[in-house]
């Protein structure tokens, strides 16, 4: 049975005429970041980097939202899942990533009880089920998540469930390019924009980083043609000069997005000064529960005040997260650091680059 | 993270949407979307459907793709 707007997307005939297009096209030497761990992923699985010609290298940005979740924040999440009488719910990249002495992972071992949740409303009916006691749900995630998250605090409010709280590590995406432009040594000429962060916040969004900047952007889907698609429309724009901030996934992403899950998101969050990890602190790029929500706050709650914790010494995730350097390049990876026990979250996450490496690359 | 597989609703109770995608069943909130209905394409993430597919724009892009490919094979030196 065929499935409904994947299927067409996957014709290998179509992505080997667009890889030819690009082939004829491409003269400039260009690197292209995409912001997305999906995109890394889909890049990855369909052997894209082999596909396209020399002149393009593709770099995998800050888009993994495991990945920049910085030390603090998941040494914050640590210290909430040892407070007594709570029961943890987070995704499950989450669960392996080592803090500072330990992780979320050990925590269980040692008994504490935390749970991977497909979505916030499994975490809700998690509470509903044990007043008794206090369920947090850890929130990281870009956009795309956090009108998910947002959605669960009104509901919560809504169903008058009381021991529900959301300790938010959200963070925004257009910002933080703005931030990556400025990082020292930085070498990026155009940039994939993310698929389902665009689907929420629409193209409009990214209008002010290109106005500025006056870099090629394509949004781009998750289908290998619509990625081969998205870097076909980048090389026209270099090779015409005429850098545009152009949208090759029209079936899921307009100008304006998703106004109604914008709204949810703006209602329940407001912004804030937070640290990704690889960038450091960029201004306005979190999410914090507003003051009126503050009931529902994890944060405020268990009253956690944010350490300044080390990142893992030798781990190299910062550099990667903003293509500074390949995983190959960090002396851990393959030798100390493996999926099996991963010193960095770039290692752990399904998303992360360092995962993808060892997954996918096989030349080291 | 990002499931990319488009799901179609099939069924709407109290703004909870029963999806398929490839005869696999689940529920989804349908919290996020405008004035969701029975048989429209949504593409879901966490849980929650995020976005309606716009099928006009979808079948767009594959014209556009295959019309592409169309012309490819008719430049080819031996066809
Ligand atoms: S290989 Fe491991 S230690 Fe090196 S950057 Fe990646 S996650 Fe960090």
């Amino acid at each position: 049975m065929t499935i409904k707007h994947a299927d067409e997307y996957r014709d290998p005939d179509i992505s080997r005429k667009l890889v030819e297009q690009i082939t004829n096209l491409s003269k400039t030497k260009i690197r292209l970041m995409e912001v997305c761990g999906t995109h890394t992923m889909s890049i990855f699985r369909n052997g894209i980097r082999n596909l396209i010609p020399e002149t393009i290298s593709l770099l995998s940005g800050p888009g993994c939202p495991v990945c920049v979740t910085a030390q603090n924040e998941i040494d914050a999440f640590i210290e909430i899942s040892q407070k007594p009488d709570t029961i943890i719910t987070t995704f499950g990249d989450l669960m392996r990533v080592p803090g500072t002495g330990s992780s979320l992972q050990k925590e269980r071992a040692g008994g504490k009880d935390i749970r991977m949740v497909y979505s916030t409303f499994d975490a809700i009916e998690i509470a509903r089920k044990n007043p008794d006691k206090k369920v947090i749900f850890l929130g990281v995630g870009f956009e795309t998540t956090a009108p998910t998250v947002a959605a669960s605090i009104l509901s919560a409010r809504d169903m008058k469930i009381d021991n529900y709280f959301v300790y938010s590590a959200h963070k925004t995406v257009p910002l933080a390019l703005f931030a990556l432009m400025k990082t020292e040594g930085i070498k990026i000429d155009g940039f994939l924009l993310p698929g389902h962060v665009s689907v929420i916040i629409g193209t409009g969004a990214y209008l002010p980083f290109f106005n500025q900047f006056q870099m090629p952007c394509v949004v781009a889907g998750f289908e290998p043609s619509d990625i081969l698609q998205a870097i076909l429309m980048l090389v026209e724009q270099t090779e015409n000069k005429t850098p545009g901030l152009e949208n090759a996934y029209t079936r899921a992403v307009s100008f304006e997005g998703n106004e109604k899950a914008v709204r949810i998101m703006n209602d329940v969050f407001e912004p804030a000064d937070v640290a990704w990890r690889g960038i450091g602190i960029i201004p306005g790029s979190g999410l914090k529960i507003r003051d009126e929500f503050s009931d529902y706050d994890a944060m405020k709650k268990f009253e956690i005040t944010e350490k300044d914790s080390k990142e893992p010494n030798g781990c190299a995730c910062g550099e990667i997260l903003t293509g500074l350097k390949t995983p190959v390049e960090c002396p851990l990876y393959k030798k100390i650091c493996t999926p099996v026990d991963p010193v960095g979250p770039c290692m752990v996450s399904s998303e992360g680059t360092c995962a993808a490496y060892y997954k996918y690359h096989s030349s080291d | 993270m990002c499931l990319a597989i488009p799901s179609k609703i099939v069924k709407i109770e109290n703004n909870i949407g029963i999806i398929d995608v490839d005869g696999v069943q689940r529920t989804a909130s349908l919290l996020l979307l405008e004035d969701p209905k029975v048989g429209e394409y949504v593409i879901v993430h966490a849980g929650f459907a995020i976005k309606k597919i716009d099928e006009e724009a979808a079948m767009e892009t594959l014209m556009v793709l295959r019309e592409a490919l169309a012309f490819a094979e008719k430049e080819k030196p031996d066809a």
